[in-house]
């Protein structure tokens, strides 16, 4: 069904169209939209057997999902910013605890200074915590990639994040091309959880080990983690069998071919770059785009095959490493097996990234490794005194 | 349930890991000897027949009473208890009432007629038994029930010994000790009574054993001058015609003056003001500390009216009156000396209680015999006398000499002569330890009044208060199932069998101890744990 | 109180109990907490056919009882984390209703730090919500599992890794100990009660009662740690029983924020009676220990005594 739809509501109708039967959240902005209409549509029985349970805070929120995820029933919950680190304790939990949970980050930055607008600071947070981490590059594919999340999660049992840009995605009117119940019912079967608290069959989930087998448990689970990229890759390509609409998968390529220049990049900005790259294709440049749809696992070989003939890459991200620098250029780095790469750094805090913005940046023959979008230098040399 | 590596186990994969390593301490279950047993010279597993009592199975109980005293509606009323006295139960709210509820038990059995077990096999020996007090009635119960075919010779009208001629009836009344002599005749115990054995040396050839006990049945002579006219006796005599002649002895309106300080004295004070006495005054030679008499007996006879006059002896006996010196005694050397004072006082009849010698000269010509200068027969551990064959025991020979202590002798003796006869060593009973109260966990146990302090033999438990009285017993030493330990175990070592039965399970108890230290009767002990193998 | 036994009336005293956390774990010699799991969880699983499910906050118990390859728990049983026992409870009650079994109830357990400091915001939310879960705090007073420092039910004065006396300083500081059950009752669940390990007659009847109750419960466990306290192991149920004796651990029941029952104290002892034999309060009993530190828990006892009527009868208002 197409119709206009805020990015946040679509969400929730998808996530709803997947029966989930515990959905829990604590609010913060910008998730709140996704968790009100949850709750709307749980409790106006539009989502049959379903509890919608509010708690005290985002620990409380990830912590009621583990437990009824971990007694067999598929749960769903969403957070921002501040709210995942408070939960982070738990979100490394479910990882380990193999427990395939949906999440929704809308994506935020994490103060101080407190700031409720969007970056991606929230997701690098929390990036090595274990779980799948897929990036939407606009509403639709947020709502196609929450319907894959829980087939996902179930095939590989370990839990999803779908990343959301806030306010620019989660706030923003879209035309959603929105499936039926009985076609996602028909992509994703109910849920038969392998593991969980059985009377019949009573088990201990979380048991402690100690150095002799850390290492081990550790290890399968990076296994199972880089075998997850090939049934991403796999139901990606079901959803796009069944839906007609490519939006899952690893990568998303974008006139690289033949591109000298390739943009890397994640989320929503991507729209931006790639209208920019036809306007600059179009003037005779020769740039192309790589979208990460899958950040974890990284997609390393595929990103290293997608960018081997470029020859110059652009990692344009939302979040960087104080004192460090770019976060996805080191990893587009290193699956380079090194190689120039410059990091724009753009969008933190909710900072407006415009094509005329990037257009300088992309065009500038500047030898500089890290650039700083739109960084107001008066204010830095005014504000800026050397510590040593 | 698929269970993914080492974070998901299965249910109970603990009891791969033995804990019982950890263990520095173990405890062991442990049958302690509760101290009413210790205490009790006729060895009665006091605290088995209360647990039975408890739970109303009293033929039981009575059958537990009877493998170690075959008169306990006789023992309910003349035993000085001396468990009572050491009960750990004093020291918290007072001793249970054992006294009471085994002359309780006794007295159903007589009611009940319960009897014996048959005797079992016959082993062909003969046994004489010289006398038929408690001692030689007792030793005859034993040697019967082991299968020997036992005579009686007993001197008197009839048989009981100083049960008969010796305890008052106020405090045992004779169809009480009738009916108990009658039951173990009924096993086959022959009793011929009013035979006096002269000489031993003519019957001895007859028997493949023989057991003295013939008591202590003479009265140790006063050295008070008796004049003309004055009613005079002493105990022992007293005693005896109270029960052998039809018209017995009467102190009606009479002033009594009864000399000596134990048991046997007070026995005739009491027994003297029931025979009519309007005044009876007892004088003893020491100091009131060293009256051998039991103290609850001396408590009685004073509420009764008795008079205890200590440091006089009588001198001169009149007819009205008794001349009294008046004695000194030094503490310290234990001197006893007469003084220089003397006193009169009124009496028109004199009892002496001043001791008990033993009637030996039946055994005088017997090879190998010997006695002690007091007259009592020597004996050796296994209570045989130098002469081969022949036992001796109760009165007759040194040591204390109560009803208990007599039931206990023939207990004991009727043992060696079964080894003897049967040739064989008779093992020493094993040496369990004691259980004293600090070795109680009184948490466990609530505080109750002890019911019943009846000196009346009439009076006994119902069987309901038997019940209640029985289940104040701690239960010294021994489990009795109370599952403190299953229930406090932080590790599951205690295994409970559906029979009730406990057993430590030693893979894994840690050896922390709570079990012992939560067993309300110390049946738990924590012995070092030896790893040396 | 002084029950002369367990047999017959209790589930620990039966042959065939269902050993819930059984042998093997690696908890110390006389374990309180050992012992105080067992106990509820048995009971729980006797009163409702052994339909449970466990979620166990992280702690001592979490760590002896389940590291792998041993698992004592003989019921299905969950661990997240330190703080978030009564949340992931509320999750696996719901999705117990969601899918077909309500009649699996859920328990939520954790030591005294997961439960008043580090879970306590879980486990209010639990409450204001009124999920039918029963949670049980194992309290032995101090982080035992990291080595005996204090927590927020850390009696008064006492010593820990973290309040070690030093001159004028006397141990933990002077304040009662942040008391659980009350902040359960100022929530108005429907169930609280407190339990002792010294009486587990009284301490299976509340299980009992507690887990057959829909909505939230909480059953506050006092569980002597000889290691933490500085007593013989053996000593753990005369501690114990020490506790409720002197008063400074009132047994009672409260229905919807209101005591309605309490269990009188049959023989009082002086609080000296159960501080003196702990090591922790060694230094109360020094030379030149000021009068009002020496009389402080004895006060504490004190109005215990008088705000329970552990005098007398009791309070019974059922």
């Amino acid at each position: 069904m197409l119709y206009q739809s805020e990015g946040s509501q679509a969400i929730a109708k998808a996530v709803a169209l997947c029966r989930p039967k515990v959905i829990c959240a604590y609010p913060i902005t910008p998730q709140t939209h996704i968790v009100e209409k949850a709750g709307e549509l749980v409790r106006s029985g539009q989502l049959d057997g379903c509890e919608f349970i509010n708690v005290e805070s985002e620990m409380a929120a990830l912590s009621v999902a583990i437990g009824a995820q971990s007694a067999g029933v598929r749960s769903y919950t969403a957070t921002s910013s501040q709210g995942v680190l408070y939960m982070a304790e738990a979100v490394y939990n479910a990882s380990g605890m193999e427990l395939p949970i949906v999440m929704t980050l809308g994506n935020r930055a994490v103060g101080a200074p407190i700031n409720i607008w969007n970056d991606h600071s929230d997701a690098m947070a929390v990036k090595d915590a274990g779980w799948i981490m897929l990036f939407a590059e606009t509403n639709q594919e947020a709502v196609d990639l929450h319907i894959q999340a829980f087939k996902i999660a179930e095939t590989v049992k370990s839990p999803v994040m779908v990343c959301v840009d806030g306010f620019i995605l989660t706030h923003a009117y879209d035309r959603i091309d929105m499936p039926s119940q009985d076609e996602v019912d028909a992509f994703l079967p109910p849920y038969n959880p392998e593991t969980y608290l059985d009377t019949h069959d009573p088990v201990a989930m979380g048991a402690m080990v100690s150095p002799e087998y850390f290492t081990e448990v550790r290890y399968l689970a990076h296994l199972r983690k880089k075998d997850s990229l090939e049934v991403i890759r796999r139901i990606g390509n079901e959803f796009a069998k069944q839906f007609g609409r490519d939006s899952g998968g690893l990568l998303h390529e974008y006139n690289t071919e033949n591109a000298e220049t390739i943009i890397v990049a994640m989320g929503s900005m991507v729209g931006t770059i790639k209208d920019l790259t036809d306007e600059l294709n179009a003037e005779g440049e020769k740039f192309g785009v790589l979208s990460i749809a899958s950040y974890r696992p990284f997609p390393a070989a595929a990103v290293a095959e997608s960018l081997k003939n470029a020859e110059k890459i652009i990692v344009v991200e939302k979040a960087f490493a104080l004192g460090v620098g770019g976060i996805l250029s080191a990893e587009i780095r290193l699956a380079l097996n090194g190689g120039a790469v410059v990091t724009v750094v753009a969008g933190l805090g909710g900072r407006n990234i415009t094509k005329q913005m990037l257009r300088e940046c992309f065009l500038s023959k500047t030898d500089e490794e890290t650039v700083f979008l739109g960084l107001k230098r008066d204010v830095i040399s005014r504000e800026y005194r050397p510590n040593c | 349930m698929i269970k993914p590596f080492a974070t998901v186990l299965g249910a109970h994969t603990s009891l791969e890991n033995k804990t019982g390593s950890w263990r520095t301490m173990r405890p062991e279950y442990v049958s302690r000897i509760p101290p009413c047993n210790v205490a009790c010279p006729a060895g009665e597993n006091v605290q088995l027949w209360l647990s039975l009592a408890k739970e109303k199975k009293f033929f039981e109980a009575w059958k537990v009473m009877v493998k170690d005293n075959p008169f306990p509606a006789v023992m309910g009323r003349v035993c000085y208890h001396t468990c009572e006295k050491v009960c750990n139960r004093t020291q918290f709210d007072g001793a249970v009432n054992i006294n009471l509820i085994e002359r309780s038990v006794g007295d159903l059995a007589i009611f009940g007629r319960w009897s014996f077990e048959k005797v079992q096999s016959e082993s062909g020996k003969r046994v004489l038994i010289v006398g038929s007090g408690p001692s030689g009635l007792s030793a005859a119960y034993f040697l019967r029930m082991a299968g020997h075919d036992v005579i009686i010779c007993e001197e008197h009208l009839k048989s009981g010994g100083m049960m008969r001629y010796g305890v008052p009836r106020y405090r045992l009344p004779t169809s009480v000790l009738d009916a108990e002599i009658k039951r173990i005749e009924a096993l086959g115990v022959k009793i011929i009574c009013g035979k006096k054995i002269r000489d031993l040396r003519d019957e001895v050839g007859n028997f493949d054993a023989v057991y003295i006990a013939v008591g202590a049945g003479i009265a140790t002579k006063h050295d008070a001058e008796v004049r003309e006219g004055s009613d005079v006796t002493d105990a022992i005599d007293l005693f005896r015609k109270l029960e052998d002649e039809a018209i017995g002895p009467s102190y009606a309106g009479k002033k009594v003056v009864v000399c000596g300080g134990g048991n046997t004295a007070i026995d005739s004070a009491r027994t003297a003001l029931r025979l009519g006495a309007t005044n009876v005054k007892i004088v003893y030679r020491r100091t009131f500390n060293h009256m051998s008499a039991h103290e609850t007996e001396i408590k009685e006879a004073l509420e009764e009216g008795v008079e205890i006059l200590c440091l006089r002896n009588v001198s001169v006996v009149g007819k009205d009156s008794v001349l009294i010196d008046k004695m000194n005694y030094d503490e310290e050397s234990g001197v006893l000396s007469k003084s220089n004072e003397t006193e009169v006082l009124e009496a028109d009849g004199v009892i002496f209680a001043v001791g008990q010698k033993v009637e030996d000269s039946a055994f005088w010509e017997i090879d190998g015999i010997k006695f002690s200068e007091d007259g009592t027969i020597e004996i050796d551990k296994n209570m045989m006398t130098a002469a081969g064959g022949i036992f001796a025991g109760g009165d007759a020979v040194p040591g204390k000499r109560t009803v208990t202590h007599a039931i206990g002798h023939g207990k004991k003796a009727a043992k060696f002569i079964d080894a003897y006869l049967r040739g064989i060593k008779c093992a020493p009973a094993p040496k369990n330890e004691v259980v004293n109260f600090k070795k109680l966990n009184t948490d466990y146990y609530k505080k109750t009044a002890a019911a019943g302090n009846f000196s009346d033999p009439e009076i006994c438990f119902s069987q309901a208060e038997i019940v209640v009285e029985s289940s104040r017993c701690f239960s010294c030493g021994n489990c009795f199932h109370c599952d403190n330990c299953l229930g406090y175990c932080p590790d599951n070592a205690i295994i409970k069998h559906p029979d009730g039965s406990l057993e430590i399970n030693y893979d894994y108890c840690k050896g922390c101890g709570i079990c012992a230290a939560e067993c309300p009767c110390g049946s738990i002990k924590m012995v070092p744990e030896d790893r040396s193998e | 109180m002084s029950e002369l036994t367990l047999g017959g009336r209790t589930v620990q005293a039966t042959s065939d109990r269902p050993n819930t956390l059984t042998s093997g774990h690696r908890a110390c010699q006389g374990c309180g907490e050992a012992l105080g799991a067992r106990c509820v969880i048995d009971a729980a699983h006797k009163a409702v056919n052994g339909k449970i499910a466990v979620v166990n906050a992280t702690g001592c118990l979490e760590v002896f009882s389940c590291a792998y390859p041993e698992n004592s728990w003989g019921v299905p049983w969950l661990h997240s984390l330190f703080g978030n026992a009564a949340a992931a409870a509320t999750g696996v009650a719901a999705a117990m209703r969601l899918s077909g079994r309500e009649d699996v109830r859920v328990i939520a357990q954790g030591g005294d730090g997961g439960t008043v400091d580090i879970g306590m915001g879980t486990l209010s939310g639990m409450f204001e919500r009124n999920d039918d879960v029963l949670y049980v705090c194992y309290d032995n007073q101090a982080y035992m599992n990291t080595g005996v420092q204090r927590s927020g039910a850390t009696l008064a004065l006492a010593r820990t890794a973290t309040t070690l006396p030093n001159g004028s300083y006397m141990g933990s500081d002077r304040k009662t100990g942040k008391f659980m059950p009350q902040i359960a009752m100022a929530h108005e669940i429907p169930y609280t009660a407190t339990a002792s390990i010294s009486n587990i007659p009284d301490l299976e009847e509340k299980i009992e009662k507690a887990i057959n109750i829909r909505g939230a419960k909480y059953v506050h466990v006092h569980v002597p740690c000889p290691l933490g306290w500085g007593y013989p192991p053996s000593e753990t149920i005369k501690i114990a029983r020490l506790a409720v004796r002197s008063g400074l651990f009132p047994l009672f029941e409260a229905e919807y924020g209101k005591v309605v029952k309490s269990l009188p104290i049959d023989e009082i002892v002086p609080a000296e009676a159960y501080l003196k034999p702990q090591r922790r309060f060694a230094h109360l009993f020094g030379k030149n220990v000021p009068r009002d530190e020496a009389d402080f828990l004895q006060n504490i006892a004190d109005s215990n005594i008088r705000k329970y009527g552990l005098k007398s009868g009791g309070i019974q208002n059922d």
